[in-house]
């Protein structure tokens, strides 16, 4: 493993130069003969009941090919699903409503759906739709949806209560009396876009059999059994030969466009494309659960935690979708990366007639990470303790137990982050102001995040790889690929494994028919599971190859190196024969190189809920991030001067992405307290870049990305995941950051330049 | 149906005629011909994907009348690649750093990259961040991206090649100027 030749290095994706020369297509750059266009007319009201729905004028309008309503649909109604192979019930799939009826939930719920020759006729089509609404109350916050006599949201489930979640250790109420101080505060975080630079879009046909066959990007190509449940198929009528996606960010995990998209191809039997615009995706598209957070840590004067609370309610907005799961991350994560012998956390979830919450990058770790963080310097400033001194001094440690009482197998970090993160933060003196007047402030965060999904969802991947005649090799995966390198990352340790150069791996990925299933680009997973499906195939086939070389130069498999389209005997490098010529000698025995690996992750059983222990998730990644701002305290504004990002990636197979993660995540979790939907009952007031402001090249500071390998990781060559991990810190960095500088507590996730004026005015 | 109407301009090198209603934008008449390396992201000129060279300048396609463009010249990140050397080593160099993830702001955001460089910018950080502020990327964080536009500024001073100083330096953000309808500083 010493000498590596592609893991480790900054290695070109292989879709790259496609990307950068334009060529790359995405699921809106496609266009079929006899194509239809599809719109969808979504609610105008956040709470309403459906009285009735008149289409007949809209299919009327010449030029309009179909108007499906809720009626249409052959199974309207079913369980939420996200590719994971076996259904875990206990709550955790909720109601799945293709298209509505009874009570409409939210804004911009879909009521129908519609097909015409042009864009132009389908959106005129949709004016002529005529619903007949009673518009009710509605409620808009999770606490009042969880009080007694409070509106209620759906016409299915009886409460608005969606989960409710508790894990705890030792034993609170004996400790409150031994802490020397007790900080007791409430944090409540923001609604968060993924703001992905394509919308939601794509293509449906019928194929010669009679296959509904799309062309969607989607981070869950198992949403395939969905689909075809929707329209009462059979699972293998239905095909998305899928395409990369312009970012995820797990906005694209639910189903978007697709189960639209096959039952306007079924009901017209045309192909149909349908786009969504700027405006539809961000009032649509699920958000980042907004979550109101109770914190009371209990400390010794010298800055020893011991004990935490926290109790959380999380606004799941108007479907169930992926709350229960998020909120597993929330609960578990809640009290921290710190060693507190006594903790708990209890959360619970409700439906309001916001916009529906699902998974948004970091997954309800992001949400509890802000106000752990958060807490941890009140507590320092109180104690009038180093943030540094106050966290090293709790920090988790190898060996130490997760608060679910389980041990990670991977390596913790934290100590040796916070150190080099200090290194580099205060390798110059942070000045009192800037030349020009601005007050200077520090602050740092650390995180906690997982990669890999929830145990109990017994998730597995498969990766195929072939060896071709010539030497090269193609490799299927249904992996789906947003744009954070998951397909290039196996072609790069495939290469790596078999002595080839990147070039010579061709990954050939995400077609449900065509390619081994997966599973989801979500959870921080691809590299990790995937990873190690991939080193499963690629060394079955190097084994055969090994054997084989081995005969021809008379020595032993194991004394073979494989570098430079070679295969080498390990001592005598004159000894070799060209990876070819062994390919071919495999060949004429008959044998083909060919191998489908699996991976599977630990799997576990759904654990008691009121009382959450063991392995939850395979492993957890740490972070470490600090940031430098400056203030005008005449305005209020605020810039962000620079950004250190610490993380254990534990290797970094290729330097590139996973710096590009890192540096994607902190700006990512910078727009958090800049970006605003400003939600009004329901509705998102800000629907367009204009108004929803996200971070530009000169709101993002320069990042410095510390990456420490300690090899300690379940993934290929020791790695961790860091897509979503690197979502973190950030945002509370930034709010301690404000407070070390003109000495304001906030304790909300969105931060306006009138915010701080207020506050500085006292 | 609106009325169509015929227009003539040059696209990648290319004298083009087409047919199309008066209200068009160019990111449409652009893409309905199948130029689909223009990204529509926001079509509201706010995301900067569909950022195209129009006689010598960046604009945000989306928000450009194609009529407005009749006669003038349009290039996009495709036809760049092969016909300029600038925009060539700009997608290597964002090859080479890492600067594309999802890839979908990439083409637009060559395109203000080589804007910036042809309308003497300099290999200065704070520079080539303000030249793409109108450029939205959700992915990278900016930093490999402006590595990338910063290692071609170091390369081009260090070659001293000549840049494209005949053309104004203009702020291309709104889209509108430099595009026909905001007064375009062409010869």
């Amino acid at each position: 493993m010493s000498n590596f030749k592609l893991v480790g290095n900054k290695v070109p994706r292989h879709d790259a130069w496609a990307k950068a020369k334009g060529e790359q297509l995405y699921s809106d750059d496609y266009v079929m003969p006899n194509m239809l266009y599809g719109k969808v007319l979504r609610s105008k009201y956040a709470a309403a009941i459906l009285r009735k729905v008149d289409t007949s004028k809209a299919k009327a309008l010449p030029g309009v090919a179909a108007v499906l309503t809720a009626e249409d649909v052959p199974l309207n109604e079913d369980i939420t699903k996200f590719g994971q192979m076996r259904d875990v019930g206990g709550g955790f799939e909720g109601l799945y409503k293709v298209l509505a009826h009874g009570k409409i939930r939210s804004k911009s719920e879909p009521i129908a759906l519609v097909a015409a020759e042009t864009e132009e006729i389908a959106l005129e089509a949709l004016k002529l739709i005529e619903v007949d609404y009673e518009v009710t109350e509605g409620v808009f916050d999770p606490r009042e949806a969880l009080k007694e006599g409070a509106y209620v949201v759906s016409s299915e489930d009886q409460a608005n209560l969606i989960m409710e979640t508790k894990v705890e250790k030792g034993n609170l109420e004996a400790v409150w009396e031994e802490c020397d101080l007790i900080v007791e505060n409430d944090y409540c975080t923001s609604p968060h876009d993924h703001a992905y630079l394509e919308t939601e879009g794509g293509m449906a046909w019928l194929d010669e059999n009679g296959i509904i066959t799309l062309r969607v990007g989607t981070q869950v190509l198992e949403h395939y059994r969905t689909i075809a449940k929707v329209l009462k198929r059979h699972h293998n009528q239905v095909r998305n030969m899928s395409i990369p996606m312009g970012g995820g960010f797990g906005g694209k995990e639910d189903i978007t466009v697709e189960t639209y998209l096959a039952l306007l191809t079924v009901a017209t039997r045309r192909p149909v494309k349908m786009v969504w615009s700027r405006e539809e995706s961000l009032e649509a598209h699920a958000k980042r659960h907004p979550e109101y957070l109770h914190y009371k840590t209990g400390v010794t004067k010298d800055g020893k935690i011991l004990a935490q609370q926290a109790s959380i309610v999380m606004d799941g907005g108007a479907y169930t979708y992926l709350t229960p799961w998020v909120q597993m991350y929330s609960t578990i994560n809640g009290t921290g990366p710190y060693r507190i012998e006594n903790q708990e956390c209890v959360s619970r979830s409700a439906f309001t007639n916001n916009t529906f919450s699902s998974a948004n990058r970091g997954f309800g770790a992001t949400q509890v990470n802000f106000a752990y963080e958060r807490q941890m310097d009140e507590i320092a400033a109180k104690l009038n303790m180093n943030p540094y001194e106050l966290r090293l001094k709790n920090v988790l440690k190898n060996g130490d137990s997760l608060s679910t009482g389980f041990i990670p197998e991977g390596h913790i970090a934290l100590t040796e982050l916070l150190q080099a993160l200090r290194e580099k933060m205060e390798k110059t003196p942070k000045p009192e102001r800037l030349p020009d007047g601005r007050k200077v402030g520090r602050g740092i965060a650390i995180g906690q995040m997982s990669y890999g999904r929830l145990c109990f969802l017994h998730d597995s991947s498969r990766v195929a790889i072939r060896v071709e005649l010539d030497g090269s090799v193609t490799l299927r995966a249904g992996v789906p690929d947003l744009g954070g390198g998951q397909a290039s990352v196996l072609a790069q340790i495939c290469g790596e494994e078999l002595g080839l150069p990147i070039e010579d791996v061709h990954p050939f990925i995400m077609d449900t028919h065509l390619t081994p299933l997966a599973g989801t680009t979500t959870a921080t997973r691809q590299l990790y599971m995937s990873g190690n499906a991939c080193l499963v195939a690629t060394r079955y086939v190097k084994d055969i190859l090994a054997k084989k070389a081995a005969t021809l130069l008379s020595c032993q498999p194991h004394e073979l190196t494989f570098y430079d389209r070679k295969i080498f005997y390990t001592n005598d490098p004159q000894r070799s024969l060209p990876f070819v010529t062994v390919v071919g000698h495999v060949s004429n025995d008959g044998e083909l190189l060919f191998h489908e690996g699996q991976f599977n992750a630990p799997f576990s059983e759904v654990p008691d809920l009121t009382n959450i222990k063991g392995r939850i998730l395979p492993d957890m990644t740490y972070t470490a991030h600090g940031v430098e701002l400056a203030v005008d305290e005449e305005t209020g504004q605020y810039e962000l001067l620079r950004i250190v990002a610490a993380v254990d990636c534990g290797k970094a197979v290729n330097r590139n992405s996973c710096e590009g993660q890192m540096e994607g995540g902190a700006i990512y979790n910078q727009g958090w307290v800049m970006e605003d939907l400003a939600w009004d009952k329901g509705i998102t007031r800000n629907n367009s870049f204009a108004t929803y402001l996200i971070p530009t090249a000169l709101d993002a500071p320069e990042i410095e990305t510390v990456l420490l390998e300690s090899g300690g990781g379940l993934g290929p060559y020791g790695a961790k995941g860091v897509g979503e991990p690197a979502d973190n810190d950030i945002c509370p960095a930034i709010i301690n950051a404000l407070r070390d500088a003109i000495g304001v507590s906030f304790f909300n996730t969105l931060i306006k330049p009138q915010d701080i004026l207020k506050k500085l005015k006292g | 149906m609106a009325e169509l109407l015929t227009l003539t301009l040059k696209v990648n090198g290319e004298e083009k005629t087409f047919q199309a209603p008066a209200h068009l934008s160019l990111l449409r008449l652009l893409r309905d011909n199948l130029y689909w390396e223009v990204k529509c992201g926001c079509e509201e000129g706010d995301c900067g994907t569909c950022t195209v060279y129009l006689d010598g300048r960046a604009v945000k396609s989306c928000v450009t009348l194609a009529h407005a463009c009749a006669g003038h010249e349009v290039w996009t990140v495709k036809g760049l690649g092969y016909a300029d050397d600038l925009t060539a080593k700009l997608q290597k160099a964002f090859v080479e750093c890492g600067s594309i993830q999802c890839g979908f702001c990439t083409p637009g955001m060559i395109v203000a990259a080589k804007h910036y460089l042809d309308h003497d910018g300099r290999a200065d950080r704070k520079a080539i961040r303000e030249a793409i502020a109108g450029n939205l990327c959700r992915c990278t964080g900016y930093q490999k991206i402006v590595d990338a536009i910063y290692n071609v500024a170091c390369e081009l001073s260090n070659n001293d090649l000549p840049h494209n100083s005949k053309l104004k330096t203009q702020n291309s953000r709104l889209g509108l100027s430099g595009s026909p309808l905001g007064g375009v500083a062409h010869e």
